[in-house]
C-alpha cells in the first residue's frame, strides 16, 4: 500500500494538467480492487542462484494499477486498491465478505485451488447479500493452475488469468513434437501438483501423439536445501534412478522443486530435462524479451527491484483486464466489466505477439506459453502447423468441446 | 565510424580505381536527381544505405545500440536516430555518415518527428512515458511531456502545430499542442497504437493499433475517430494481421499503405472511402514504410527476413527485395 500510495503523486500532477480530458467523464467512475493472498513465508529455493521472493505477485499487481491510473488520469477514472494478506488459519472468508461490503469490485485472488473455491463463494454471497444484481464482484484467479478450476469445478465469478497446468503441457508437448523428440520417460514427484502436472504431461502426450517409454516416482525426502557437500549424494542417486530404455527427453513433474534440478548432467543417458525444471513452460519468464516485453521487465525491475516472476505478471495481467474493461465500457461495475472481457471486444496486450482474450467457455485466459531454458528463450508455443479453426491460442489446454465447465453456460 | 563495402576494400590497386570511377558515377547519378534510402538494423546497430537508382546496398554505417527510429533533417544533411539502448539520439552528418554527436533524448528513445522549422525534435521515450522535446542546435532538452504508458508513435501535422503520440499500453493517441506543448486531447484507440500518421491536408490523423488488428482514422479538429479499418487476409489467421506503419501519399492518388506485421502483407487503402482495395505480399514483420521523392515506389522494412521490398506504386507489385541488416525497423529516403 505504501509503494502505491507514493506513486500517485506524479500521476496526480499529471491529472491536474489534463482538466480537459477529465472533464469528458460526466461522472467520476471510482474502481474498487482488492488482492487477497495468503501470509506466508517464501520457501527456500533448491538453487542456490535464486533469491527468495518476499513479495510474490503483489509487485505486479502494483504495476498493473500504477498503468490503470495512468490511464484513468485521462479519462477521469480513479482506481483504488488494497492488498490482503489473510494468516494461515484465519477465516478467508469473511475477509472476503468484509472487502465486498467495503465496496470491493474486482478481486485478484493470489491463492490455492480450495481457497479460491471459498473466496469465490463468499463474493456471490456478500454480493447477493447486498443486491447487486450483477452478480456479485468478480474475482481473478492469479495464482492456481488446477484443470479442474477451468472444468467441473468452475465458477461464474472466477476468470483464470494463469495458464492451466493443461496449456502449459501442451506447449511443451506441441514442441517436443515439433522437435520430434516423440518418446519420454515422465518423473513424478512426492506431492498433489506433482501427480497433477505428471497427468496433464499424460494427456498431452497422448493429444500430440508422443509415447512414455517409462514413468518413475521420486519418492525421497528432499532434506536440508542447504548442504555443504550435496553434489556426491545427487551424482550417485540420480543415475540409479534414470535406468531406463532409450529415450529421447526426461519429463519431470517436481512443482515443489525438490529433485528436478538434479537431473541435468547427472541421468545415465545423456538426455535434455524439460517440464518443471530444464526446458520450462511457462507464462512468464526473464528470458522473454520479444514483442515488447524488454519494456515491461525494464519497468517492473526498475519499481520493484527484483525481477518479474510467472506470479507477478499474472497480477498485472488481471489488473490490465480490468482497466480495460473500464476503460472501455467507462463503468466500473463487476457485471459490464465481466460480459465485455468474455466478449468478441476485449483485446490485451501482454507482450506476447498476439491479442489475449479469454475464452467464453470457462473464463481462461488465452496466451502464447514461453518455453524458457534457464538463461535463454527456447520457443513459444502453440508451435506452427497446430491448427485450429478459431484460435491457434486454443490448442492449448481445454477447448470448447472438451470443457466439462457448466457455469459459463 | 564509416564501413566501406567489403569488395572495395579486398581489390587491387587497379580495380580500386575503377572503384573510385564508380563512386565519382555515383555522386554524380545523385546530383542528376538520384535518391538514397536509409534503413536502421535494430539487431546489427547499423545503417543501410540503399541506392534509389540501383536498388544495392552501397554502404553500411555503424552507430550506436538498437537503432529504430530515424528522421532525415529537412535539408537532407543530417540523419538522427534513435539509438534506444544507447538512451540518446545520434546525428550523423550526410552523405558521410560520420556521426556527429549525441542529442540528450531521455531514456530508450523510439520514434520521432522533427519540427517544420528543424528546430526541435519530438521523441517518443518507451520506457519513461514521456515525450522530450529537444532542441538541435543547442542539443538541450527544452521539455518532457508527461503521456500514457510505453509512448511510441510520433506524428506532426503537416503545419507543425501538433502533435499525435500514441502510447501503447495506454491505448490512446495523445493531441499535444507543439506551442503551450500542453496535451489538448486524448483519443482511446484499439489495443497497442503504433504509428500516427497526419493526412497531407492536417484534417486526419491515422492511427494503426498492432493487437487491436485495426487502423482508427481520427478527425484532427473534434478528435472522433471517423473510421475504424479492419483488415482480412483470406488463409492468414486474424492475429497475424498488425498493423504497424502507415504511408498516406501526398500525391492526390488518395492511398494509404498500412505495413500489416507478421502477416508479410501491405494493404493499399483508399483515402476516401476506407476500403481495402489491395493487400501485397512482402516479407515478415513488415514494419516501416518509405516513399520514394517522387512518390512512384514505396519501401518496407521487414524484420524477420532482414530484408527491404521495393513496391512499384503505378504497377502495385513488389519490384526487388533487397537484402539489409538484421531486423531492419526504421525507413527514411533522402532525395
Amino acid at each position: 500500500m505504501e509503494a502505491a500510495a507514493r506513486s500517485t503523486a506524479p500521476l496526480l500532477a499529471l491529472s491536474l494538467s489534463l482538466v480537459c480530458a477529465a472533464s469528458l467523464a460526466a461522472d467520476p467512475v471510482r474502481v474498487d480492487i482488492a488482492r487477497v493472498t495468503r501470509a506466508d513465508q517464501p520457501p527456500e529455493p533448491l538453487s542456490f542462484l535464486d533469491l527468495p521472493v518476499e513479495d510474490d505477485g503483489a509487485e505486479g499487481a502494483l504495476l498493473g494499477l500504477e498503468d490503470n491510473r495512468t490511464t484513468g488520469g485521462f479519462l477521469g477514472h480513479e482506481y483504488e486498491y488494497e492488498n490482503l494478506a489473510v494468516p494461515a488459519g484465519a477465516d478467508l472468508s469473511a475477509a472476503v465478505a468484509a472487502l465486498v461490503e467495503q465496496g470491493v469490485d474486482f478481486l485478484l485472488l493470489d491463492l490455492d485451488a480450495a481457497d479460491l473455491l471459498v473466496a469465490a463463494e463468499a463474493m456471490q454471497a456478500a454480493g447477493q447479500a447486498a443486491g447487486q444484481e450483477t452478480g456479485g464482484p468478480l474475482g481473478f484467479n492469479v495464482r492456481d493452475q488446477s484443470d479442474a478450476l477451468r472444468n467441473e469445478r468452475c465458477r461464474a465469478n472466477l476468470l483464470h488469468v494463469v495458464p492451466s497446468r493443461a496449456m502449459r503441457a501442451d506447449a511443451l508437448a506441441q514442441y517436443l513434437a515439433w522437435k520430434r523428440w516423440d518418446e519420454v520417460v515422465l518423473l513424478t514427484g512426492r506431492h498433489a501438483p506433482d501427480a497433477a502436472f505428471a497427468a496433464a504431461l499424460e494427456r498431452a502426450i497422448e493429444r500430440f501423439g508422443l509415447e512414455v517409454v517409462a514413468r518413475a516416482d521420486w519418492t525421497r525426502e528432499p532434506g536440508a536445501r542447504r548442504t555443504d557437500s550435496g553434489h556426491h549424494t545427487a551424482q550417485a542417486e540420480i543415475p540409479l534412478f534414470t535406468r531406463f530404455e532409450d529415450h529421447d527427453v526426461l519429463l519431470v513433474a517436481d512443482e515443489l522443486d525438490e529433485f528436478g534440478e538434479y537431473l541435468a548432467y547427472r541421468s545415465e543417458r545423456p538426455r535434455p530435462v524439460a517440464g518443471t525444471q530444464g526446458l520450462v513452460p511457462t507464462a512468464w519468464a526473464r528470458t522473454h524479451e520479444q514483442w515488447g516485453a524488454t519494456q515491461i521487465q525494464r519497468r517492473f525491475e526498475k519499481r520493484a527491484g527484483r525481477v518479474m516472476t510467472p506470479r507477478d505478471q499474472a497480477a498485472w495481467l488481471a489488473m490490465r483486464s480490468i482497466g480495460e474493461a473500464v476503460t472501455r465500457t467507462a463503468s466500473a461495475a463487476p457485471g459490464p466489466a465481466r460480459e465485455f472481457l468474455l466478449g468478441p471486444d476485449f483485446t490485451l496486450a501482454g507482450f506476447k505477439g498476439v491479442a489475449l482474450t479469454y475464452r467464453d467457455w470457462n473464463g481462461q485466459l488465452r496466451q502464447p506459453i514461453l518455453l524458457s531454458a534457464p538463461r535463454m528463450l527456447v520457443s513459444v508455443s502453440p508451435q506452427d502447423g497446430f491448427l485450429h479453426q478459431s484460435s491457434e491460442l486454443d490448442t492449448l489446454g481445454y477447448d470448447r468441446p472438451e470443457s466439462a465447465c457448466e457455469a459459463f453456460r | 565510424m564509416t564501413v566501406l563495402p567489403t569488395p572495395a576494400r579486398r581489390c587491387p590497386p587497379i580495380f580500386r580505381f575503377a572503384g573510385l570511377l564508380g563512386a565519382i558515377a555515383l555522386l554524380a547519378a545523385s546530383q542528376a536527381g538520384a535518391y538514397t534510402v536509409y534503413v536502421s538494423n535494430e539487431k546489427d546497430n547499423t545503417i543501410s544505405v540503399i541506392d534509389g537508382d540501383s536498388l544495392e546496398v552501397v554502404r553500411t554505417l555503424e552507430v550506436g545500440e538498437r537503432p529504430r527510429g530515424i528522421v532525415l533533417s529537412n535539408d537532407a544533411s543530417r540523419l538522427y536516430v534513435c539509438t534506444s539502448d544507447d538512451d540518446h539520439v545520434e546525428t550523423l552528418e550526410l552523405p558521410g555518415g560520420r556521426v556527429l554527436h549525441t542529442l540528450p533524448s531521455g531514456p530508450d528513445p523510439e520514434l520521432m518527428a522533427l519540427s517544420a522549422d528543424g528546430e526541435r525534435l519530438y521523441i517518443a521515450n518507451e520506457d519513461d512515458n514521456m515525450v522530450t522535446v529537444v532542441d538541435v542546435g543547442t542539443r538541450e532538452k527544452v521539455i518532457e511531456i508527461p503521456v500514457g504508458i510505453e509512448p511510441e508513435g510520433i506524428g506532426l501535422s503537416p503545419d507543425g502545430r501538433l502533435l499525435v503520440n500514441t502510447s501503447e499500453t495506454t491505448n490512446m493517441a495523445h493531441f499535444i499542442d507543439t506551442e503551450t506543448l500542453e496535451i489538448v486531447a486524448n483519443v482511446l484507440v484499439d489495443t497497442r497504437p503504433r504509428v500516427a500518421q497526419f493526412t497531407p491536408d492536417g484534417s486526419q490523423v491515422w492511427v494503426s493499433s498492432e493487437i487491436g488488428g485495426t487502423v482508427a482514422v481520427i478527425d484532427a479538429v473534434s478528435h472522433e475517430i471517423l473510421h475504424t479499418i479492419e483488415f482480412e487476409v483470406p488463409g492468414l489467421r486474424p492475429e497475424s494481421i498488425q498493423p504497424v506503419g502507415v504511408a498516406i501519399a501526398d500525391d492526390g492518388s488518395d492511398k494509404v499503405y498500412v505495413a500489416l506485421g507478421p502477416s508479410a502483407r501491405v494493404a493499399v487503402i483508399d483515402a476516401n472511402s476506407y476500403e481495402v482495395e489491395d493487400y501485397l505480399l512482402v516479407g515478415p514483420r513488415v514494419w516501416n514504410l518509405a516513399f520514394s521523392p517522387d512518390r512512384s515506389r514505396l519501401f518496407t522494412t521487414n524484420g524477420v527476413s532482414g530484408d527491404v521490398s521495393v513496391i512499384d506504386l503505378e504497377r502495385l507489385r513488389v519490384i526487388k527485395s533487397v537484402k539489409v541488416g538484421r531486423l531492419p525497423w526504421g525507413v527514411v529516403v533522402a532525395p
